[in-house]
């Protein structure tokens, strides 16, 4: 049977693949963020994923509002990085898991979650930049996993809830743990932390509410859940809303979760960036 | 259009909840920046932007505020953000320029605010 090792947040500004094009590694105002990953690379080149589970949220690429699913699982042999409007250049296909794709709609779909299966998605900066991030040369770095994107609607209101997104995890953990195949699978959760890019509150940032999500969500998701969306959107800046995916890899990870790095910094772009990782009991 | 009993929506100043109402509001606008995503899009809004906002059934104000770059004019007239970075990118602008054009803040002023945050 399938196991989870753990799970990995980030970050997904656009700004960081330009960051990483140029190899802005040692630049002073990207030092502090790319200080971040060293200990991620490490524990990922000791325990080798064969499988990653990228869940992020799509910004107009892969979905537009005429159907906007809440929650779409990729079920593709290949994903399509492509232009989203700013003719930046695209990255090679990333090789998808098919068999593991529909063993969790199967699964997820039994546990009566109605979710979107794409046989077909383009993904975007948030489901590249990260994967980028983890496994630098991505994706033709030599233990590239393969991988199933999810992801969740944050683009248009309603959103899912806190508590939706961290039961949408469990579920998640237990169609992943009964795959029928010795493999050890990653978790990704992309987005956040606080920001806003639109309005007159654009550049609203909230250290404190962060920390506080940040502490909360290694021992305590449950807490979260209190939550409101629009308590999310007030507090944590109307694209900060993308903690739903952290939300989504949390509740995958069970119980029993050992912090084994994090990193948090001001600003990169308009954005808090975070980024944690969590290793699951063996 | 009034949606008893979904109206969850509390006052946050300088936020627009971008939600089914807003979502109607601006469909043309946002589909029209949604297909900025590919170059031959881009290409023709740039070589006639009136012809190409016609082409997408965008309304006056839609219009008016694309003509005037007025962000702020563009999300009251039910632009989402998500879409509008594409037509951003069409201008060359940054997130960080977007910010200040909404914010009355220079580009400059804007990123020393997002520092003082830290």
């Amino acid at each position: 049977m399938a196991k989870i090792l753990g799970g990995i947040t980030t970050s997904h500004i656009p700004a960081v693949g330009n960051a990483i094009q140029n190899e802005l590694y040692d630049d002073p105002y990207w030092k502090p963020f790319f200080d971040g990953y060293p200990k991620v690379h490490a524990w990922i080149a000791e325990h080798k994923p064969d499988y990653c589970i990228n869940i992020y949220n799509d910004h107009g690429l892969g979905f537009f509002l005429d159907q906007m699913p809440t929650f779409a699982i990729g079920a593709a042999h290949e994903y399509r990085n492509e232009d989203e409007g700013w003719g930046l250049p695209s990255l090679d296909p990333f090789p998808g898991a098919p068999e593991l794709s529909w063993h969790i709609i199967e699964s997820m779909v039994a546990d009566e979650f109605d979710i979107t299966s794409c046989q077909e998605l383009a993904v975007d900066h948030g489901f590249v930049v990260p994967m980028q991030l983890f496994w630098p040369g991505a994706p033709h770095h030599p233990d590239m996993p393969r991988t199933v994107p999810i992801s969740a609607n944050t683009v248009q209101h309603p959103i899912p809830t806190l508590k939706r997104a961290l039961a949408f995890g469990r579920a998640l953990r237990k169609a992943l743990l009964s795959f029928p195949e010795d493999a050890k699978i990653v978790v990704l959760g992309t987005g956040g932390l606080s920001h806003q890019l639109d309005g007159q509150r654009a550049g609203f940032i909230n250290k404190e509410f962060d920390q506080y999500c940040l502490d909360n969500i290694v021992h305590n998701p449950d807490e979260l859940t209190k939550i409101s969306r629009l308590e999310l959107v007030e507090k944590a800046g109307a694209q900060g809303t993308e903690f739903l995916m952290w939300m989504m890899m949390r509740g995958a990870l069970g119980d029993d979760v050992t912090e084994i790095t994090r990193n948090y910094h001001i600003p990169i772009s308009n954005t808090a960036a975070g980024t944690l990782l969590l290793e699951c009991a063996a | 259009m009034d949606q008893p009993g979904f109206d969850v929506h509390i006052d946050i100043p300088g936020t627009t909840i971008f939600d089914g109402k807003q979502a109607m509001k601006g469909y043309a606008l946002n589909k029209m920046c949604y297909e900025f995503n590919k170059a031959e899009n881009r290409e023709a809004f740039k070589a006639d932007p009136e012809a190409w906002m016609e082409k997408y059934g965008l309304n006056e104000q839609q219009k008016q505020a694309i003509r005037d770059s007025d962000i702020l004019a563009m999300i009251e007239a039910g632009g989402n953000i998500y879409y509008l970075a594409k037509l951003a990118g069409i201008f060359k602008l940054s997130v960080q320029d977007v910010g200040g054009m909404q914010t009355g803040r220079t580009t400059e002023e804007f990123k020393k605010f997002l520092k003082s945050q830290a």
